[in-house]
This record gives C-alpha cells, structure tokens and sequence, in this order.
C-alpha cells in the first residue's frame, strides 16, 4: 500500500469510517502516523467539547462559590474539592461503573422511557466526567480571579449605579477572565492532555475506534518497539498545544485590549502544573 | 479470617460482610493501599532528587550540561504525562535488557529487533525467568517507581529552576561581597532560601503525585484500582461470596480515600508553608510578621 491509500484507509478509523481491521503486520512508519493522527480526532472532539461547556458551567460554579449564601458556597465548595480532589483516573472508573448499572430499557421518566445505553459509551460517558472535571479546575481558577478584581473597579460600577447582572456582565466577569486567563490557557492545554485517559480508564473502545494514545499503545504493542509510536504521539501532542496556546493568545489580545501595550501579551510561565 | 466464617453460605447480614471484609484477597486489597503509600514515600524524594539535578544542571555554566538539563525539564511540556509513562516503562525495560545484553553475551551475532521481537539472551533477561515471582513484582514495581521518578522529576526540575530564579539577586551579591565563591553561595544561601519559593509549586506537584498513583494499574502493578476490579466484579455462586457487581462501592470508597488523602495533605502543607516563611522576606512571611507585631 502506498502512503497515499494507507491515509484513504486509516485516515478517519477512528470514527469507524475505512479499513475495517487494525495493520497487523508489516508496520511502516505511514500507517503508525496515519492511525495516531486519526486517534486525534477524539482527542480534539473531547479537549474541545469539554471546554467549551465547562467553561459555562466553571462560570456559574465560581460566582456560586464567591456568594455570601452558604445555600450556593457550600454545594459549589464541594463540587470543586470532589473533582480536583480525586484522581481523573478514578473519576472515569467510577462513572463507568455507575453509567453500567443504569437499567439496560432505560429509564422512564413522566411516561417517557429515556435511552440510558450511550452513556456507557465512551464519546457520551468519558464527555460528561471531562465536561464536569474541566469545570471544577477552571471554576477554582475563576474563583481566584473573581476574588482579585480590583476593589477600585468595583467601586467605579457602583458609583455608575450598576448592580446585579449588568454589574456582573460589564464590570467582573470580562475583569473575571482577563486575570484567568493565562491560567485558564494552562487548564486548556491539560484537559486536552487528560483526554488521553479516556480509552484506559473502564471505557471500552468500540471496534478499535480509539484516540491518539490507543493507537500508540495498540503500535507498541504489537510491534514491541516503544520508541516510534510514542515519539509520533508527542509529536502531535506538541502541535496540538502550540493551536491552543496560539488560539487562547488571540482570545488574551481581545481580553487585554484596552491594557497599555505591555500587558497584552500572554505569557504562559509555569505551564507544567495543573 | 474470623473463627466463625467456616462456612459462609450460613452466614447472614452484618457477619456475613464480616467474612466478606476480611477474606484473603481483600487483605491483599487493603495491602495495595500500602503499596500506594509505598509509591509516593519512594518516589516524592527519588523525584525530588532527579528536580534537583535537573535544575542544578539547567543552571550549570558548562554548556552541554545545560543543554541536558534544559532539555530534561522541557519534555513534560506539551505531551501528556501518562503518555511517558507508557512510555518509559517499556523503554526502562529494554534499555536494561540492552545493556546486560551487551555485557553478558559479547559473542551474540543475531540482531536484537526482529520483526516485531525484542530478542536477548536468556541470561540478560529481567528478572531472570527462573526468578520466584516477588522478584518479577518488585522489579516491575521499581520500574514503575523509576517511570514516575523521571516524569515527576521533569516537574520538580521545572519547580526548583524557577524557585531558584526566585531568590533575590541581592542575596547572592551579598554572599558574593563576602567572598564567597560561586559554588558556596549556591550551597550556602541559594539552596537553603529557594525553598520557600519552592514549596507551592512541590506541594502543587505532591498533589499530582498522589493523583496519578492510579496510573500505576496501566503499568502492570496490582494496585487498588486492580483489586477494585477484580473484587468487585460479580461474583456467582461458584464463589464463595456470591455478589453482584459491586465496582461502584469498591471504587467510591477508593475516591474517599483519595479525597482523604488530598485533604490531609492540603493542611500539613499549609503548616509547612507557614513555618517556612518565617522571617522571608516574602508575603506570607510579612504577614506573619504583621501578625506578632
């Protein structure tokens, strides 16, 4: 096969489209970039998803936390100190675990019997824990944020007579995710990392329709020689941060644009820790 | 365990979960939790060890050291860790295979790679295949204490670079002014006030140790998360402890311990924290200060 039909076959295997069976032997080096890249394809879909509900969901979880009512701190305190308390790894086992013994029929709600199967699978299930891990990380991040909003700003919206939403919307929350943001970008660049997870943690991978790490592991395997795959994961992985911190950077520009010069550009520094 | 769980398929309620708790495989269950343990009290100061070199190295002012160093601490940029770990335990295997290869049979002229085979010599092989089998669960258990080591080291590395850059210029002048040289300023006045621009970011990095200690089920070793599934998988009557599939409970009850372990964690950082700001000329330490005064 040449380079050129190896992609026509393996380019979209993730999804289930082309070549039924997985190389089995004869690896060249065109199949392992191919399937890898392919495998992608759920790491963008899931990093991509997740963050961009969990950025909503972080929002409304860090201005629960920053209310006076313990009504709204207190369940908010603890969604966060669940999700950014336990290993990820545990979190998808036990939400598979738990999505597995649903009822088989579903189940019926007002008349309405609700399918429950799909959420054993991995694009559903595996979603639903990074959508809910991603927003604890970022509600704690947003929560900082909210916390040092300078005081001054603050006092200029209420003197302007703002209150409530349109204080909220004008004044805090653009302040609220101007000083987020280079932390938010290192959450982005870890969730996107964490989606590696998926398919190692109780979801099973349907047809071997897998992501970039399935894939490589799948490569090493079978061929018992770790040191192409691997590198070829990274490779990905490295181009896949560099768009998001390019993406976030555009985002930070727009955020900072009334900053003095100096100020807008986005400095990711200690960008190895979540 | 119990003298009365002689028979199990007479036992009823709270002494029949008795029996159930404290059958062979659930202590080796409650064991793994020590094996967990075991892992972090190896590998929090081995990586910590490794952070240093690594850091020490980025700084160093002999060049191809630097460049070493520079590019230990960059590798964890950018790829997910659980990548590497997958990585390096098969990596760690081969290149040690590799090597007792090369020294033990000299006079070996097959190629190693064939096709798809690793192929040594028998006496290079590790654990030697007549070894008992704790030797094959310590082995593989060291390598994965030395997987961890070498990501969490990249970490610390990171950490300790950067805590080093944090210490005022003014101090090392200071010992500079005194006459002390390079390398005694940096054991006598660098290394001892990084620390406390250390720690947030090793207590950061604790807390991530302890949250990828489950990744040590990918690498082979029977941990907690591998008795969770074992345990708590159905059981049928073929057991002697018929169940059906309890995998949630087994799992909840390692995310509570989890949990407690992060949270003690959390307030004996914080403790640390407090003690080694004193007299810093930092934030923390100014408000401690604010604070007797």
């Amino acid at each position: 096969m040449s380079c050129i039909e190896t992609i026509q076959a393996y380019g979209l295997r993730s999804l289930g489209f082309g070549e039924r069976l997985l190389p089995r032997e004869g690896f060249t080096l065109c199949e392992q970039v191919t399937l890898i890249g392919s495998g992608m394809i759920w790491n963008i879909y899931f990093g991509a998803l997740a963050l961009l509900a969990g950025f909503f969901l972080a929002t409304a979880v860090a201005v629960a936390k920053n209310a006076a009512s313990p009504w709204l701190s207190k369940p908010a305190d603890w969604f966060v100190f669940v999700f950014r308390g336990s290993p990820l790894f545990i979190q998808f086992f036990l939400a598979y675990e738990a999505f597995v013994l649903l009822p088989r029929n579903g189940i019926e709600i007002f008349g309405i019997t609700a399918d429950t199967r799909w959420l054993t699978r991995a694009w559903a299930g595996a979603l639903i824990v990074l959508f809910l891990n991603t927003s604890a990380y970022s509600a704690q991040i947003f929560y900082g944020a909210l916390r040092s909003v300078p005081q001054g700003e603050i006092e200029a919206a209420d003197a302007y007579g703002m209150a409530g939403w349109s204080r909220f919307r004008r004044i805090l929350w653009p302040t609220m995710l101007r000083l987020a943001w280079p932390s938010y970008t290192n959450e982005a660049i870890f969730l996107f990392h964490a989606t590696t997870l998926v398919f190692f943690s109780g979801f099973p991978a349907w047809q071997q329709k897998g992501d970039a790490l399935y894939y490589a592991n799948y490569f090493a395997d079978k061929t018992f020689n770790p040191f192409v795959p691997y590198p070829i994961l990274a490779g990905y992985f490295i181009l896949l941060t560099l768009v998001v911190i390019w993406l976030f950077g555009r985002a930070n520009l727009r955020l900072n644009r009334h900053m003095p010069e100096s100020r807008t550009r986005l400095r990711i520094r200690p960008q190895i820790i979540r | 365990m119990l003298d009365f769980c002689t028979d199990p398929d007479l036992l009823e309620g709270g002494r029949w979960l008795a029996c159930y708790l404290t059958t062979g495989k659930h202590m080796a269950f409650y064991a793994s939790f020590g094996t967990v343990l075991l892992l972090l009290a190896v590998t929090a100061p081995v990586a910590l060890l490794f952070g240093f070199g690594g850091a020490l190295a980025a700084r160093s002012r002999i060049a191809p050291l630097r460049w070493i160093g520079k590019g230990y601490t960059a590798i964890v940029r950018g790829v997910p860790d659980i990548a590497f770990f997958l990585f390096f335990v098969i990596a760690l295997d081969q290149g040690i295979e590799w090597l007792r290869h090369q020294v033990k049979c000299p006079d070996w002229d097959l190629p190693i790679r064939q096709g798809n085979d690793f192929v040594v010599c028998t006496a290079a092989k590790m654990p030697l295949s007549a070894a008992p089998q704790w030797v094959h669960e310590v082995y593989g258990f060291a390598l994965a204490v030395l997987t961890f080591a070498i990501v969490f080291g990249a970490f610390a590395a990171n950490v300790l670079y950067g805590a080093m850059r944090a210490v005022p210029k003014a101090q090392l002048e200071t010992a500079a002014a005194y006459g002390m040289t390079q390398r005694q300023a940096t054991r006598r006045v660098l290394i001892p006030q990084m620390w406390v621009y250390a720690l947030p970011g090793l207590s950061n990095l604790w807390m991530i140790l302890i949250k990828a200690t489950p990744l040590l089920f990918l690498l082979g070793v029977e941990d907690i998360v591998y008795w969770a599934r074992e345990l708590g998988g159905a059981k049928t009557q073929i057991y002697a402890y018929p169940h059906p599939d309890w995998r949630l409970w087994y799992f909840l009850a390692l995310l509570v311990f989890y949990l407690l372990l992060t949270k003690i964690s959390e307030i004996v950082l914080e403790r640390v924290t407090r003690r080694l700001s004193h007299g810093q000329a930092t934030m923390g330490g100014r408000a401690l200060r604010g604070k007797a005064a």
